[in-house]
């Protein structure tokens, strides 16, 4: 258990310089930590700050974007810190990254095969060839029944589970030691996703990866995550093992994202809801973050953010209610 | 992609002949004729009559007009009116070498100019550089050809004297070198003044269109497969920026040709577009006709070149 994780982030926060003077905190002092072999699923609605979070990782973030602080440790070394050139030799060697929307996500005018070498040749320094027949592989690897006519084809050409899966095989071409897999699956059919799904985590074992799964999905997290940290207002609110996560879940943001979710042995005639919606990053309550969509909340909460706290050895959560 | 463009072929040539027929029907349409100029108390208008008949203008139009074209097709465009005994075609020869000097002198302007600045400008957008790029070019769109064309010939041809204000070759004997330098030196201001609006849509297209790419999702993957900032500049953004203005340049062709009758005029720079004007003056039918037919010509022929290079550009255009 002493073995360094693959990826430590520390305090990491992401702010966004607003041009009337406001300052958006889209990620405010996030800590993950990433374990060799783990997917690590990060839950939470759109504009609770995870897309940010792992585009910060890969140093990715945009301007008017910036890290404002924090550590992120791969292996040992802070990628904060890097160059913009030598993060150039992390990304999709070290740390690779696949996208929401593969409709969009690869380029248009270049051929699949040349999108693939292209990676290939960059870091692992292979020759032309070696680098077409090494894509061949990849693509047989992630499913395509005929590889090497799919190297000559246009992303048009393909259905958007094949153009995901091309971007598995992008992503895993250089052997990397952690996957960040943004929404892979939003954008595809539910029978497209559990297929996409089922590839990334044959693809984790074989190849020794870890995963760094975002997506406000419960469902696929239940399938696939090993843990799973839930997000909001740009902070981490509860971090456990996925099936305590499920059987206990403690922070009343988690109750009601699982009782927004169908479930087969219980009739509901309506499904939960969370009242309200995430409040925008540059006007987060004083308190609790949470405060005002929380069906607990006390004084305490409105006035004071709380700790993210033990409650058991690996249960941890961001809440008064647990004090 | 072959069929793709003998389909494109097979619409070029119906859309030449409908040209024809506007340009025909449009000159007929104009009142006068070549003897309508000629006022002469001796001659009795019977003598006009009589050379009408000869000329065949008396004929009925659809006649005149089968007439014409048939020998267009053989490439025959009759003999000036007013140029006794030189052929149209021999005409048009010994202008539109000078012409096309000018239009593609102002093409390689547009484009070394152009492109660097909406690229640097959509790099680094809303920095200094890039408002005084847009200045720029709301200027360039904004000042007309001729005004810009006679305010360049004041300042730099009368009075600072670095270039020949109208003309295209000063001195005869010229040869080898020496004359593409005098060439060049005449081409200068025309060739500028016919690109400007050009060079600043081009530079605001150029602008917009990167700008765009660099904020697209492939961009992204781009940089997140670890591709250096050139690469993901020179590759995967350039690339897919650039086939919107490929396309327009094959449209440029017909553009071209239309400013050079007007810069051309300000420069007296002996070309079609001074010919043409020329010719319209005079009612030199047979000149004005090809002249026109050729306009029209060079416009369809730029739109075909415009279809098959977004072909080729783009992976994404169907053929069938």
């Amino acid at each position: 258990m002493t073995e360094t994780p693959v990826l430590e982030v520390k305090g990491l926060k992401t702010y966004f310089y607003l041009d009337d003077e406001k300052v958006a905190k889209a990620v405010d002092g996030v800590d993950i930590v990433i374990r060799r072999g783990e997917t690590v699923a990060l839950v939470g609605e759109s504009g609770s700050g995870k897309s940010i979070t792992s585009l910060s990782i890969m140093r990715l973030v945009d301007k008017p974007g910036r890290i404002e602080a924090g550590e992120i440790l791969y292996q040992g070394k802070d990628l904060a810190k890097l160059s913009e050139k030598e993060m150039t030799r992390v990304r999709g060697n070290d740390i690779a990254m696949i996208f929401q929307e593969p409709m969009t996500a690869l380029n248009p005018v270049f051929t699949i095969g040349n999108q693939i070498t292209e990676v290939l040749r960059k870091h692992m320094k292979l020759s032309k060839k070696e680098a077409f027949e090494r894509g061949v592989e990849l693509l047989k690897m992630v499913g395509f029944p005929r590889p090497r006519e799919t190297m000559h084809e246009y992303p048009h050409q393909l259905s958007g589970g094949m153009r995901q899966r091309a971007m598995i095989a992008m992503a895993i071409s250089c052997n990397p030691k952690l996957l960040v897999a943004d929404e892979p699956t939003t954008a595809l059919d539910v029978t497209i996703q559990a297929q996409i799904l089922d590839l990334l985590d044959e693809m984790k074992k074989k190849l020794d990866m870890s995963i760094l799964l975002i997506t406000h999905d419960l469902a696929v997290v239940s399938e696939y995550a090993d843990r799973v940290l839930v997000m909001y207002g740009g902070q981490i609110v509860e971090e456990a093992p996925t099936d305590k996560i499920f059987a206990d879940p403690q922070h009343p943001y988690t109750k009601g994202l699982l009782e927004s979710l169908p479930t087969l042995d219980k009739e509901t005639e309506r499904l939960g809801s969370i009242k309200g919606v995430v409040p925008p990053a540059y006007r987060f309550p004083k308190g609790c973050r949470f405060s005002d969509r929380c069906p607990y909340a006390m004084d305490k909460c409105q006035a004071i953010n709380p700790e993210l706290k033990h409650t058991t050895f690996d249960h941890k959560v961001r809440c008064h209610l647990y004090e | 992609m072959t069929k793709y463009i003998i389909r494109r072929l097979l619409v070029f040539f119906p859309m030449l002949f409908a040209l024809t027929i506007i340009v025909f029907t449009l000159l007929k349409l104009a009142p006068g004729d070549p003897y309508s100029q000629i006022m002469d108390p001796n001659i009795d208008a019977s003598v006009f009559e009589e050379m009408r008949k000869e000329q065949g203008l008396d004929d009925p139009i659809h006649k005149q007009y089968f007439r014409w074209v048939t020998s267009v097709v053989q490439g025959d465009f009759g003999e000036s009116f007013r140029h006794k005994g030189r052929t149209v075609a021999e005409l048009i020869w010994s202008r539109l070498p000078n012409t096309f000097y000018l239009g593609a002198f102002s093409v390689f302007i547009t484009i070394i100019v152009a492109l660097p600045i909406g690229i640097y400008s959509a790099r680094n957008p809303y920095s200094l550089f890039d408002y005084a790029a847009t200045g720029f070019g709301f200027f360039g769109l904004a000042v007309p050809n001729f005004l810009f064309g006679v305010v360049a010939i004041y300042l730099f041809a009368i009075k600072l004297g670095w270039f020949p204000a109208q003309g295209s070759v000063s001195q005869p004997g010229l040869a080898g070198f020496d004359l593409f330098l005098a060439k060049l030196h005449h081409l200068f201001l025309p060739g500028i003044t016919l690109g400007l609006s050009s060079t600043a849509a081009y530079m605001r297209y150029m602008r917009s269109e990167v700008l765009s790419v660099l904020g697209s999702d492939y961009i992204r993957t781009a940089r997140a497969k670890g591709l250096t900032e050139r690469t993901v500049l020179y590759k995967h953004t350039l690339r897919n920026a650039l086939i919107p203005i490929i396309t327009l340049l094959g449209f440029e062709i017909g553009t071209l040709l239309s400013g050079a009758v007007i810069t051309e005029n300000v420069f007296k720079f002996p070309g079609i577009g001074t010919l043409y004007i020329e010719s319209i003056g005079a009612r030199d039918y047979p000149v004005i006709m090809a002249i026109t037919l050729m306009l029209g010509f060079f416009t369809l022929l730029g739109n075909l070149i415009a279809d098959i290079l977004y072909a080729i550009v783009d992976p994404r255009i169907r053929y069938d």
